[in-house]
């Protein structure tokens, strides 16, 4: 029964072809020898041209280390608002709480919910509310963060928040169909948020 | 593969998360200071032309906008 045992045990566990996953993107982009052989041979003074994948800039390597400070790009609709900044930490409201992001973060997509987003650099710390979007974090400590509309909280009028909040609150003890139920609820959520951004 | 995990409210009253994310946005720029409301508005408006074509001529197009008609 074990007859075949000790040569089970010794046999190698890795794959005799180890086959990359489709997945993985080659670090520099392969040019294709065959092409610029047979370009060479019919036109040896004009450069061979070049294909799309050269253009495009290969996936950054994940490091081996954790690095010492997180990238982040932090992009709305209509403008930049960070860019390939080093900070410490950013606090992001994903929809399943406040999440907080240091370097070596596991890659994590996360949806945004209206919320207080904090970037801590040193002993600095911006806060912006965030209305909705999505925080991209990649293996290699770059995080892209997105969202429709960013505001940092000074720029925020605390009575406009109030009567909104008032209003929709009002809205959704009326509201007789699922849309305008969802609606109102939606304006309360963000409402609220907002209000716990401003006193908290 | 994954059972329909519950969905968010908005999305089980029939709203994307497109439509969601906009009335966030709108909601959270009609709470903003004075200068900068403003600013907002004026950058998010609309203003184009919708044409339906039959028979190969495009009928009266239709004005969405957010200005009133001058």
């Amino acid at each position: 029964m074990l007859r075949r045992a000790t040569t089970l045990l010794t046999r190698s566990t890795i794959p005799l072809r180890a086959r990359p996953f489709s997945t993985d993107v080659a670090e520099t982009a392969p040019a294709d020898s065959t092409f610029s052989d047979a370009w060479k041979k019919v036109v040896p003074h004009i450069d061979p041209p070049r294909t799309p994948l050269t253009f495009m800039k290969p996936r950054p390597v994940t490091p081996s280390s954790i690095p010492t400070k997180l990238t982040v790009n932090f992009v709305l609709p209509y403008a930049s608002e960070l860019s390939a900044k080093e900070v410490d930490m950013v606090i992001i409201p994903a929809s399943t709480g406040h999440m907080g992001v240091l370097p070596g973060h596991v890659a994590t997509i996360a949806e945004l919910k209206p919320g207080v987003m904090s970037v801590h650099e040193g002993a600095d710390v911006t806060k912006y509310f965030v209305s909705s979007g999505f925080a991209f974090i990649h293996a290699n400590s770059i995080a892209d963060i997105i969202a429709v509309e960013a505001v940092p909280l000074d720029r925020v009028d605390a009575s406009l928040v109030q009567k909104g909040l008032a209003e929709f609150t009002q809205k959704l003890n009326s509201a007789s169909t699922d849309l305008e139920k969802a609606e109102a609820q939606i304006g309360v959520d963000v409402h609220s948020a907002l209000n716990s951004a401003l006193t908290g | 593969m994954s059972s329909n995990a519950a969905a968010p409210f908005w999305r089980a009253a029939g709203m994307t998360y497109i439509t969601y994310s906009n009335i966030c946005a709108n909601l959270v720029r009609n709470c903003l200071k004075e200068p900068y409301k403003t600013e907002a508005i004026s950058r998010e408006r609309v203003h184009f032309a919708v044409s339906k074509w039959a028979e190969g001529k495009p009928e009266k197009p239709t004005i969405r906008s957010d200005t009133p008609e001058a």
